[in-house]
C-alpha cells in the first residue's frame, strides 16, 4: 500500500474531509426536519377542512362528496393498546432484567441475554403471522373465553364475545414484542449500579430481593423509567403485528370500549388504507395527518426516554468503580 | 441487664424474621424465573411453528417461480426473494456510506455540542416508527416521480439503517487506541489518511457487525414498504415499477382466506427468519469471538438503542 506523505500538518484535503463527514452527519438532522415539513404540508388539506375536529371527531368516511375524517378512535386505540402492553410487559421485563443482572449464575447469563435479544430481532410480520395462526386459537380458548364467561356480564371491558382479532390479543402480542427491548436496556442500567451499593446492603444482612429493592432500584429508577418509555415508543409505532391482530374496525366502532372488540391504531389504519386512498381526495391527507400525529407522539416519547437513560449511564461513567 | 428469657425471645424473633425473609426471597426468585420462561416460550414456539409449517411449503419451484393464481397454492415467492435482496443492496448503497461517514464525524470530530445533538437524534431515529418513515418516502419520492419504485423503498429503509450504522461505527472507532493515531501523526500523515487507512481498518470488524445487524433489521421491515414498493407478482423489471419483498408477501398471503396461501406464507416466513436470524447469530458468533471489543460493545451498548 502506497501511503502519501506530506510535511504540512494541516492541509486542504483535511479540511475537505472534515466538511464531508460533517455534511454526512447532518443528513439525519436534515431528514428529520424535512420529515416534519413534508408531513405538515401533506396533511394540510385535512387540517384546513376538519380543523380541530380531526383530533376529536370519530367519523371516517372516504366516499367523495361526503368525506369526513376524525382520528380520535385511532389515537385512543394506540394509547389503550400501548398502555395494556406496558402494564403486562414492564413488570415482566424488569423481572427478567433482575434475573439477568442479580440472580442468574454466570453461565446462564450470557446465553439468556442473547436469546432475549434474538426475540427483538424477529421481524414484526412474523410475530403477526404467529399471533394470527398459532397464538390466537389458544388465546381464545384458554384466556379470553374463560374470562368472558366468568366476568363478561358484569364487567364492561370484558363484554362482547371473544373472537381473537381484538384489542386484547393485539396488546398481548405487543407486550411480547416490547419485553426484549425493555429487559435488555433495564439489564444495562442495573449492571451500571456500582457494586458497593449492593455490598453495603448485603453486609447489613439483606436477602437478594431486599438488595434489589434497597440498593438497585433506587439507584436505577430513572433509567428503568427511561427503558420502559423506550418500550412504549416501540409499542406506539409498531405496525404489522398489530394490523394483523387488532381486527381493524373503522369509525366510531373503533373506539376502544371492550377488550374483546375489534379496534384500530394510528399505525394500523395507515397500513390498511394507504394504498387504497386516492391522492386526489382528502383520504390520503387524513392518513398523512395521522402520520404527523404519530410522528409527534413518537418523537416526544423517544426524546424523553433517551434523556432518562443517558442520565443514568452517564452517572455511571463518572462513578467510582470497584 | 438482658435476662436469659429476653435473649431467648429475641433469638426466636430473629429466626422467624430471617426465615420469613428467606421464603419471600425464594418466592420472588421463582416468580422471576417464571417471567423468563414466559419470555422464552414465544421465541421457541415461533421457531418451531415456522420451521414445521414452513418446511412443508419448500421446494425449488416455491423458491424460484412467480406466484400462481390466488388460492391455487401454485407458484412461489421468487419475486419476493429477489426483491428483498435488491432492496437490501439498494438501501445499503445509500445507508452504509452516509452511516459510516456520520460515524467518523461523531468519533473523530465529535467533541462539541453539534456532534452531541447529532448523536442524540441518531439515537432517537433508531427507534422511530417505520411507517412514518414510509409515508415520508412516499411523499418525497413516490409522489415526485409518479410511480412506486425500488428506490423509494430503499430510501425509506436507508433512513432506518443509518442511525444504527452511525452509532456502531462511532463506538468501534472509539475503541481504536489513541496510540495508533499518534503513530500516524508521528509519520507525518494527514489526518484523513490516518482515519481512513489506520483507524477504519483497525475498527473493521465492529463496523461490519453494525452493518450486518442493520441489514438484518431492514430485511424484516414491512410497514415502510407498503407505500413505497407496493408489492408485485412479477420479477424485477426496472427502476420505475413496483417490486415485491418477502415481508410484504408474508403479510399479503396471511390476509388471504385460503389454506394454501397460509402454507405459502409460512414458507416465506421460514426464508425470512433464516436470513434475519442467521445474520444475527452468525455476526455475533464470529465477531464476538474474534474481536472481543467491538463486537462485545454492540452487544452491550448499541442494542439498547436499537428496536
Amino acid at each position: 500500500m502506497r501511503i502519501p506523505i506530506t510535511l504540512k500538518s494541516s492541509t486542504n484535503t483535511d479540511k475537505i474531509f472534515k466538511i464531508g463527514v460533517t455534511i454526512a452527519a447532518t443528513y439525519v438532522l436534515a431528514i428529520l426536519v424535512l420529515m416534519v415539513y413534508e408531513l405538515s404540508i401533506g396533511s394540510f388539506p385535512v387540517w384546513e377542512e376538519e380543523g380541530f375536529s380531526f383530533l376529536t371527531g370519530s367519523d371516517w368516511n372516504a366516499v367523495e362528496e361526503r368525506e369526513s375524517f376524525g382520528a380520535a378512535p385511532y389515537i385512543l386505540g394506540t394509547l389503550v393498546t400501548a398502555a395494556l402492553a406496558m402494564a403486562m410487559g414492564v413488570p415482566i421485563s424488569i423481572g427478567i432484567a433482575m434475573f439477568l443482572s442479580e440472580i442468574a449464575p454466570k453461565f446462564i447469563r450470557e446465553p439468556l441475554s442473547f436469546i432475549v435479544e434474538l426475540l427483538a430481532a424477529v421481524p414484526s410480520v412474523i410475530y403477526g403471522l404467529w399471533g394470527l395462526f398459532v397464538f390466537r386459537p389458544y388465546f381464545i380458548n384458554w384466556i379470553e373465553t374463560p374470562l368472558h364467561n366468568m366476568f363478561g356480564d358484569n364487567v364492561w371491558f370484558l363484554s362482547g364475545a371473544p373472537f381473537g382479532l381484538d384489542i386484547f390479543t393485539a396488546s398481548v402480542i405487543l407486550a411480547i414484542m416490547i419485553i426484549p427491548t425493555i429487559s435488555s436496556v433495564s439489564r444495562e442500567i442495573m449492571l451500571a449500579v456500582p457494586n458497593q451499593q449492593r455490598e453495603a446492603a448485603y453486609m447489613l444482612g439483606a436477602t437478594k430481593l431486599e438488595v434489589f429493592k434497597m440498593a438497585v432500584i433506587p439507584y436505577s429508577k430513572s433509567g428503568l423509567i427511561g427503558a420502559s418509555i423506550l418500550g412504549l415508543g416501540r409499542a406506539v409505532g409498531e405496525t404489522m403485528a398489530v394490523t394483523m391482530l387488532i381486527g381493524n374496525a373503522i369509525g366510531p366502532a373503533a373506539f376502544p370500549y371492550s377488550l374483546f372488540q375489534a379496534g384500530q391504531t394510528m399505525s394500523s389504519i395507515i397500513a390498511n388504507e394507504f394504498n387504497e386512498a386516492s391522492p386526489a381526495g382528502l383520504h390520503i391527507h387524513a392518513l398523512i395527518g395521522i402520520g404527523l400525529i404519530l410522528f409527534g407522539v413518537a418523537l416526544a416519547i423517544n426524546i424523553v426516554a433517551h434523556l432518562l437513560v443517558a442520565r443514568v449511564l452517564k452517572a455511571h461513567e463518572g462513578a467510582v468503580q470497584a | 441487664m438482658i435476662t436469659a428469657k429476653q435473649r431467648a425471645e429475641f433469638r426466636t424473633h430473629f429466626r422467624y424474621n430471617v426465615k420469613k425473609r428467606l421464603i419471600i426471597d425464594k418466592i420472588a426468585t421463582g416468580i422471576v424465573i417464571g417471567f423468563v420462561a414466559l419470555a422464552i416460550i414465544p421465541l421457541g414456539s415461533i421457531l418451531l411453528e415456522v420451521t414445521k409449517n414452513g418446511s412443508a411449503a419448500l421446494s425449488i419451484e416455491f423458491l424460484t417461480q412467480i406466484p400462481g393464481a390466488i388460492g391455487t397454492g401454485e407458484g412461489g415467492i421468487g419475486p419476493a426473494i429477489q426483491g428483498t435482496m435488491l432492496i437490501i443492496a439498494a438501501s445499503s448503497m445509500i445507508g452504509v456510506p452516509i452511516g459510516i461517514l456520520s460515524g467518523i464525524f461523531l468519533s473523530e470530530f465529535g467533541d462539541n455540542r453539534y456532534a452531541k445533538t447529532i448523536r442524540f437524534f441518531n439515537d432517537v431515529m433508531a427507534e422511530f416508527p417505520s411507517i412514518v418513515i414510509g409515508i415520508f418516502a412516499f411523499l418525497v419520492i413516490v409522489l415526485v416521480l409518479g410511480h412506486f419504485s425500488l428506490w423509494a423503498g430503499a430510501f425509506a429503509l436507508s433512513i432506518i439503517m443509518l442511525p444504527i450504522i452511525a452509532r456502531t461505527t462511532e463506538e468501534s472507532l472509539k475503541l481504536v487506541p489513541i496510540t495508533y493515531r499518534e503513530a500516524g501523526y508521528a509519520l507525518g500523515l494527514k489526518r484523513w489518511i490516518i482515519i481512513t487507512r489506520i483507524v477504519l481498518s483497525s475498527a473493521k470488524s465492529g463496523m461490519i457487525t453494525g452493518i450486518m445487524l442493520a441489514v438484518a433489521r431492514i430485511g424484516g421491515e414491512t410497514a415502510p414498504l407498503i407505500m413505497t414498493i407496493l408489492g408485485s407478482s412479477q420479477f424485477f423489471s426496472g427502476f420505475d415499477g413496483p417490486i415485491d419483498a418477502l415481508p410484504l408477501r408474508i403479510w399479503r398471503l396471511s390476509l388471504l382466506p385460503y389454506d394454501s396461501a397460509q402454507a405459502q406464507g409460512w414458507g416465506a416466513a421460514l426464508i425470512l427468519i433464516l436470513i434475519v436470524l442467521s445474520v444475527n447469530i452468525g455476526v455475533r458468533y464470529i465477531f464476538l469471538r474474534k474481536s472481543g471489543g467491538a463486537g462485545l460493545f454492540y452487544f452491550r451498548s448499541v442494542k439498547r438503542r436499537q428496536r
